[in-house]
């Protein structure tokens, strides 16, 4: 009998030895060996590791102001999709949530540049952002020449310009978001407000905005998470490049073992980078145990 | 009660501004992909010179010299192969280790769950070094199936998790039948509960499907053979070789892109409720 329940027990295990089995090998393996060899010095290609203890980290946040920049490069990028990507994706779900003529043809729209790859969405307004692209061809014709340049390749315009490409790609998410906590809001609550005299601005404010602070917790993570990620519209827009102007932590990471065969380094710079990250995961899983979504 | 006549043109004048703010902001989203299109008909000598939407000329000549010479058949096909295995192998391991921790009893199957929701929300961008460097130390390196595996374990985390939700809540009493019907738990598994778990399929095959097809850092880094790199690899590796061939790039970014927007216009239903359920349950 108790043999019986082993075997099935056994059996049971069966079930989840494949996914174990991957999980092992390509998460837990590669997450332990990298806070190893975050420890030592290696080339990458032979056996010699030297053991340097801390001097990767202390490299990495004293010594190297490249790395700073690219955090910067990616917070600035950041806040531009926290202020302007996704306020415009609440005023859009504002303006959906309305019984309007082509809501749905709107929602289909809006969530097609977030379907694309990254490398399609680069490659795309690389050619746009052309010194002889359609962007420049456009401000020539309403008369706004002085302003053309080669924007992905000026020092002084490039960033903003993969944020531009960052933020058409990404808007569409939010707006999908946020029009379903919108909508998830009984309509009755506003009918009270209204009978009681409340004009439009109020209704925003007293009835919508506190129902949608879960929901903006939400966004407001994951566009922080998704975003600080950026890499594939820098690789196919700008390398990185002008000079340093667009790196960005994972530029940075994958250069230094692509270009550099500094395993040991990339790996302390993955680690302090996922600690960041880090940071605002346990926000978003503390706020969201304090309000429960209401859908 | 009657509407004042003040108050109608009020809210149709607000019907119009939201219109035009709609409209444009869809221009703004469409055109650069039409344009995209039109590129790809263009030749390369008039793609700079000509921008009109509506090319003179249609060039369906770009798109066979980036199927053949641009090498974009074989990215295609490989495309298929990696996105058609990944996903395969997502719903199967997925939806056995979501059935076990939704049915079966084992030792360690909190543990397990843990582990499980962890690998969800702890962001790690530097494991893909060290998933570099596993790779080519098991010579999985510039192979399909060192692509692929990660790629399935990558995905395996949402998927147990949405197969997991979905087979608590289908009622037991079809699986006891057919347990007393003397089935085994494979039986079950596979006969019974798989055929009713259509819809968590289906959430699984078309988000992984998007995910796999638009990957690239993974490629980027352990795929060195043209013959075995997919259309996002492909493209890169095209543009880097022949920086001034815009049309037949367009062509290869419309090849690539074609088939994500086919399943995305058929899906999009399920991805929009998808993505919504996956941001605000999670």
């Amino acid at each position: 009998m108790n043999n019986c329940k082993l075997k099935s027990t056994l059996s049971n295990y069966l079930f989840i030895l494949p996914a174990l089995v991957l999980f092992l090998v390509f998460s837990i393996y590669p997450f332990v060996s990298m806070i190893r060899l975050s420890f030592f010095s290696w080339t990458g290609i032979g056996v010699f590791k030297r053991f340097v203890g801390l001097w990767n980290y202390k490299d990495t946040l004293f010594n190297n102001p490249i790395w700073w920049q690219s955090l910067r490069h990616a917070a600035y990028i950041t806040f531009l999709a926290l202020t302007v990507q996704n306020g415009l994706a609440l005023i859009l779900a504002l303006a959906c949530d309305r019984d309007i003529k082509g809501g749905k043809f709107y929602r289909v729209v809006f969530y097609l540049p977030p379907v694309l790859s990254g490398i399609v969405v680069g490659l795309i307004w690389t050619w746009i952002f052309d010194n002889y692209g359609l962007f420049n061809h456009f401000l020539n014709l309403v008369g706004f020449s002085p302003l053309t340049r080669a924007w992905l390749a000026r020092p002084g315009s490039a960033l903003s310009s993969v944020a531009v490409i960052h933020m058409w790609k990404g808007f569409g998410w939010g707006f999908v978001i946020m029009l379903a906590g919108l909508q998830s809001i009984p309509r009755s609550l506003y009918e009270a407000a209204r009978v009681d005299g409340a004009n439009s601005w109020h209704v925003f404010r007293k009835v919508t905005f506190p129902l949608m602070i879960p929901v903006f917790v939400v966004v407001v993570i994951l566009t922080i998470l998704g975003t600080m990620q950026i890499f594939d519209i820098i690789v196919a827009t700008t390398g990185g490049g002008p000079g340093y102007h667009t790196e960005v932590p994972i530029t940075r990471i994958i250069s230094n073992i692509l270009n550099n065969q500094r395993f040991g380094y990339a790996c302390s710079q993955g680690i302090f980078f996922g600690l960041i990250l880090l940071f605002f995961s346990l926000i978003q899983i503390k706020i969201s145990r304090k309000f429960k979504p209401h859908f | 009660m009657k509407l004042s006549l003040e108050y109608k043109i009020k809210s149709f004048l607000n019907q119009i501004g939201i219109q035009i703010i709609l409209i444009s902001v869809a221009a703004i989203c469409l055109f650069p992909l039409l344009w995209t299109l039109s590129a790809s008909f263009k030749t390369n000598q008039t793609i700079f010179e000509n921008m009109s939407l509506i090319p003179r000329q249609l060039h369906f000549v770009n798109y066979y010299i980036a199927w053949t010479q641009g090498h974009f058949g074989t990215y295609f096909l490989n495309s298929v192969i990696y996105t058609v295995v990944v996903v395969a192998g997502i719903v199967i391991i997925g939806s056995m280790a979501g059935y076990a921790l939704a049915r079966l009893e084992f030792p360690g199957r909190r543990f397990f769950f843990f582990l499980l929701i962890a690998t969800m929300l702890i962001p790690v961008p530097g494991a893909i070094i060290a998933l570099y460097l596993l790779l080519m130390k098991l010579h999985l390196a510039n192979t399909r199936i060192g692509y692929i595996l990660p790629l399935i374990n990558g995905g395996l985390p949402l998927a147990i998790f949405l197969f997991k939700t979905f087979f608590e809540r289908i009622p037991k009493d079809l699986e006891d039948a057919a347990r007393i019907d003397g089935c085994s738990k494979f039986g079950i598994y596979r006969l019974v509960a798989m055929p009713l778990a259509r819809p968590a399929i289906a959430v699984v095959v078309i988000f992984n499907s998007l995910t796999a097809w638009n990957e690239y850092i993974l490629a980027m880094l352990i795929l060195e053979d043209d013959k075995l790199m997919p259309l996002q690899r492909g493209l890169m590796n095209f543009y880097g070789a022949h920086l001034a061939q815009w049309s037949t790039l367009m062509a290869g970014i419309i090849i690539t892109t074609i088939p994500i927007v086919v399943l995305y216009l058929l899906m999009q239903k399920h991805i929009i409720s998808g993505i919504t359920a996956g941001a605000l349950k999670g």
